[in-house]
C-alpha cells in the first residue's frame, strides 16, 4: 500500500487530521534540510513536501522562489535532490513513524528527466507522490498513467475559480489526496483565511473520497484551528520557509528548534488531544 | 498548399500549434485563461471590436507604416532589393502598440479597470502605459531592478503616462523575473485585472491573440508589395526574441509558399551557454512561463542565463508557433552575433538616416547577407521592428563615448 494511503487510513481511524509541512530540498544545504525535516517529524507532521529547486517557479511565491534561488547558487543539482529525499526516507523518525515524502516540482523538470524516469528515481530515492502545480488536468494524463503503474501518487489541484464541472475532473484525476487551494493567488503568508473555503470544501467532499488538505496561506495556529472541523489535511509552506530563511545568519540547530516549535503550534492547534504517532 | 494551409490552422482549441504550446499554469490561471479566450473568440467575430481597433490602429498608431525601398542600403549590400517595413514609425516607436492597444480594447470589453505588463528594456512597458492612458486603465508595470537601472528614461516615461513601475527584485531581476511577478500578481487579481502580454509567449491563448494582433504588420507588408513590386517578395526576414514583431510579419505569408521566411536569433558575444539568446538554434524542448516551447536552459531544465546587446532579445524562452514553424521547416531561424548588429546600427543609421534598434539591427544583417546573394530583382523585406533611439546610451557605452544622463538634456 502506498505510504500515503496508509498514513491517510491511519489518521481517519484515529480521527486526526495531516499537518503536512514543506521544505526546499538543499536550501541552505542538503544537510540542514535533513534537520530541519527530523525536527518536523519530531514536531507533529504527519507527512512531509519537498520542493525541487527550480530557476522559474511561476505557482510558488516570492518566498519560495527565494528558497529556490538559495538552492540553486549553491549549484544543486536534481541528483543532490534525489539523493537528499534518500538521505530524509533513511531519517530514523521518519522510518519509525512511516511519514510520507512528497514531492513539489515544476513540470519543466519532470519532462526534461522524462516522465517515466523521473517518477522512477523519485520513488526509489523514497517519495511516495508529488505535485507538479504547473501542469493542470488536461495536460496531465501521462505523468497520472506512468505513476498509476508503480502506485505512486500524484496529487492535484482545486481552487476557488475551478467551475464545479472541472473540480470534478480534477478530483477524479487525483490520487492520494486532493489539494485544496485557500485562496485565489500565490504561496504566501496570509493573514486570515477566506469563508466561502468552508463551502467548497462540503461540496468536494460530495465529489470525492480523497482526503482534502488545504494549502496556500495557513501561518498561525488559528488557521489550523478554523480548518480542522472541514479539512483533513493543512500544508504549511512559506511560513516554515520564512524560519529557514534565517539559516543564512543564525546555526542550524537553532533554526531547526524555531520549526520545531512553530510546527508544534500548528500540530497542536490541528489535533488538540495531543497523541502525536512521533511524540 | 495543404500542408501551408495546415500550418495556419494554429492553435488547436487546446493552444497547441503542433506539439508545442499548451498551457502549463496552476489551476489559479485556468478560470482567467478560459474567460480571456472565450473573449477573444468572441471580439474577433465582433464588427464593432474590429472596427474600433482598426480606428485606433489608423488615426492613434498611425497604420498603415510604410513599405521602404531602401536604395542605399540595397547598393551597399549589391544584390536583391532591400525594403523596410517601418514599423518603428509607429507611436511609441515599435510594433509593440499594435497589441497593447488591441489588448486593452479586450481588458475594456472584460470590464477590466486594471492592466498589468512585464517589461524588459521597458518599451512594452511604455507601449502599455500609453494604452492605458488611452483608455483610462489604472495601470502597473513589473520591471527587473536590474532593467529599472538600466532603462531610466523608459521609467520615467511610463511614469509621466500615470502608469506605476514596480521594480522586481527576485532571481535576475531581468525579463524573466518580471514575467514570472506579473503571472503572479494576475493570480491574485485576475477578477479585475487583465494582464497584456508583451510577446508571443506564455500560455494559451496569449501566442494567438499577440499574434493575430501583430499580422497587421504582415499583411500591409504583402498589400504593399503587391503595389510597390507587383507581386509577393523573396525573403522577409525579422528578428525573433519572444518572436512577436516576426510572428505578425510571418504569419499572414505562411501559406506562400514562394516566399522564404528567416527568424534571427540573437547570437550574443559567442555561442557558449550564458552568451547568446539564440533560444531556437541551440535550446532544448522545454517548459517556460506556462508554454512548451524551446527553452534555453541546463540538463536539469534549469533556466539558463542568456545574452544580448539587445534588451529586447535578451530571452531565454520563445512563442510556441516559432518552434512550430522551426520543426515544419517552414521559417529557418539563424542568428547575428552583438558586433554585427551594432555595425549594422551604424551602417543604417549613416546610409539611411534611420537609427534602427537594436534588435532591428540583427535583422539588417542577415538581409544585406541574403540580398548580397541573390540577384538585383530579387526583394527581401525586413522587419524594421522598432527605432534606435532607446539604444543610444548602450552603443554610445559600447563605443566608450559617454552621453550618461547627467550630461543629457
Amino acid at each position: 500500500m502506498n505510504a500515503i494511503d496508509a498514513r491517510f487510513d491511519d489518521l481517519r481511524r484515529r480521527g486526526r487530521k495531516a499537518f503536512i509541512p514543506f521544505v526546499t530540498a538543499g536550501d541552505p544545504d542538503s544537510d540542514a534540510t535533513k534537520q530541519f525535516v527530523a525536527s518536523l517529524v519530531d514536531h507533529g507532521a504527519d507527512l512531509i513536501e519537498v520542493g525541487f529547486p527550480y530557476s522559474d517557479p511561476i505557482a510558488d511565491g516570492a518566498v519560495i522562489q527565494a528558497s529556490y534561488a538559495r538552492a540553486l547558487s549553491h549549484g544543486l543539482r536534481i541528483d543532490d535532490v534525489f539523493a537528499c529525499i534518500s538521505h530524509l526516507a533513511e531519517l530514523p523518525n521518519v522510518q519509525a513513524n512511516r511519514i510520507p515524502l512528497i514531492g513539489m516540482v515544476s513540470y519543466t523538470l519532470v519532462y526534461r528527466r522524462g516522465i517515466a524516469s523521473f517518477v522512477e528515481q523519485a520513488q526509489k530515492s523514497g517519495l511516495s507522490g508529488a505535485i507538479v502545480p504547473d501542469l493542470p488536468v488536461e495536460e496531465s494524463d501521462e505523468l497520472c498513467r506512468q505513476a498509476r503503474k508503480r502506485d505512486f501518487k500524484i496529487i492535484q489541484l482545486v481552487t476557488p475559480t475551478t467551475p464545479r464541472e472541472r473540480a470534478r475532473r480534477i478530483a477524479q484525476a487525483s490520487s492520494g489526496f486532493l489539494y485544496c487551494v485557500s485562496v485565489t493567488g500565490i504561496t504566501g503568508a496570509r493573514a486570515t483565511l477566506p469563508t466561502e473555503l468552508v463551502e467548497q470544501l462540503a461540496w468536494l467532499r460530495q465529489q470525492t473520497d480523497l482526503p482534502l488538505c488545504v494549502g496556500f496561506g495557513i501561518s498561525k495556529p488559528e488557521h489550523a484551528e478554523q480548518l480542522r472541523s472541514i479539512a483533513d489535511g493543512i500544508i504549511v509552506g512559506s511560513a516554515i520557509v520564512r524560519l529557514i530563511e534565517q539559516a543564512a545568519t543564525c546555526p542550524v540547530e537553532q533554526v531547526a528548534q524555531a520549526i520545531g516549535s512553530f510546527a508544534r503550534s500548528l500540530a497542536d492547534a490541528l489535533n488538540p488531544a495531543v497523541d502525536s504517532p512521533a511524540g | 498548399m495543404a500542408v501551408s494551409d495546415s500550418l495556419m490552422q494554429v492553435p488547436t482549441d487546446e493552444g497547441r500549434f503542433g506539439p508545442f504550446g499548451g498551457r502549463y499554469v496552476p489551476e489559479t490561471l485556468m478560470y482567467a485563461l478560459n474567460q480571456l479566450e472565450s473573449e477573444y473568440r468572441k471580439a474577433c467575430s465582433d464588427p464593432t471590436f474590429q472596427e474600433e481597433w482598426n480606428r485606433y490602429l489608423e488615426s492613434y498608431v498611425g497604420r498603415p507604416t510604410p513599405l521602404y525601398f531602401a536604395a542605399r542600403l540595397t547598393r551597399e549590400a549589391g544584390g536583391a532589393r532591400i525594403f523596410l517595413k517601418r514599423e518603428d514609425l509607429n507611436h511609441t516607436g515599435a510594433h509593440k502598440i499594435n497589441n497593447c492597444i488591441g489588448q486593452a480594447l479586450l481588458a475594456k470589453r472584460m470590464n477590466k479597470p486594471r492592466v498589468i505588463a512585464e517589461t524588459g528594456a521597458g518599451q512594452h512597458g511604455v507601449a502599455t502605459a500609453t494604452a492605458a492612458a488611452l483608455f483610462g486603465l489604472e495601470c502597473q508595470v513589473y520591471m527587473g531592478q536590474e532593467d529599472v537601472r538600466r532603462q531610466r528614461l523608459n521609467v520615467f516615461k511610463m511614469k509621466a503616462l500615470g502608469s506605476e513601475v514596480i521594480a522586481v527584485q527576485s532571481g535576475s531581476q531581468t525579463l524573466r523575473d518580471a514575467i514570472n511577478e506579473a503571472l503572479r500578481d494576475w493570480m491574485a487579481s485576475v477578477q479585475n485585472t487583465h494582464y497584456i502580454i508583451g510577446s508571443v509567449v506564455g500560455p494559451h491563448p496569449f501566442p494567438m491573440i499577440v499574434r493575430d494582433f501583430q499580422s497587421v504588420i504582415g499583411r500591409e507588408t504583402k498589400k504593399q508589395c503587391l503595389e510597390q513590386i507587383g507581386r509577393l517578395p523573396d525573403v522577409v526576414v525579422a528578428c525573433v526574441g519572444g518572436g512577436s514583431n516576426s510572428a505578425g510579419m510571418f504569419y499572414p505569408f505562411i501559406s506562400d509558399e514562394a516566399v522564404e521566411l528567416v527568424g534571427i536569433e540573437a547570437g550574443g558575444r559567442g555561442l557558449n551557454r550564458g552568451d547568446h539568446a539564440a533560444t531556437l538554434n541551440y535550446g532544448q524542448p522545454g517548459v517556460l512561463h506556462g508554454a512548451f516551447s524551446f527553452v534555453l536552459q541546463d540538463e536539469d531544465g534549469q533556466t539558463a542565463p542568456v545574452h544580448s546587446v539587445s534588451a529586447g532579445l535578451d530571452y531565454p524562452g520563445v512563442g510556441p508557433e516559432h518552434a512550430f514553424w522551426k520543426e515544419s521547416g517552414r521559417v529557418r531561424y539563424g542568428h547575428v552575433s552583438d558586433a554585427d548588429a551594432l555595425e549594422a546600427f551604424r551602417l543604417c543609421s549613416r546610409l539611411e538616416g534611420i537609427l534602427p534598434a537594436l534588435e532591428t539591427s540583427h535583422a539588417i544583417v542577415e538581409a544585406m547577407r541574403l540580398a548580397a546573394q541573390r540577384p538585383p530583382t530579387d526583394a527581401v523585406v525586413v522587419c524594421f521592428s522598432g527605432r534606435g533611439d532607446k539604444d543610444c546610451f548602450e552603443v554610445a557605452r559600447l563605443q566608450g563615448e559617454d552621453i550618461a544622463d547627467n550630461h543629457s538634456d
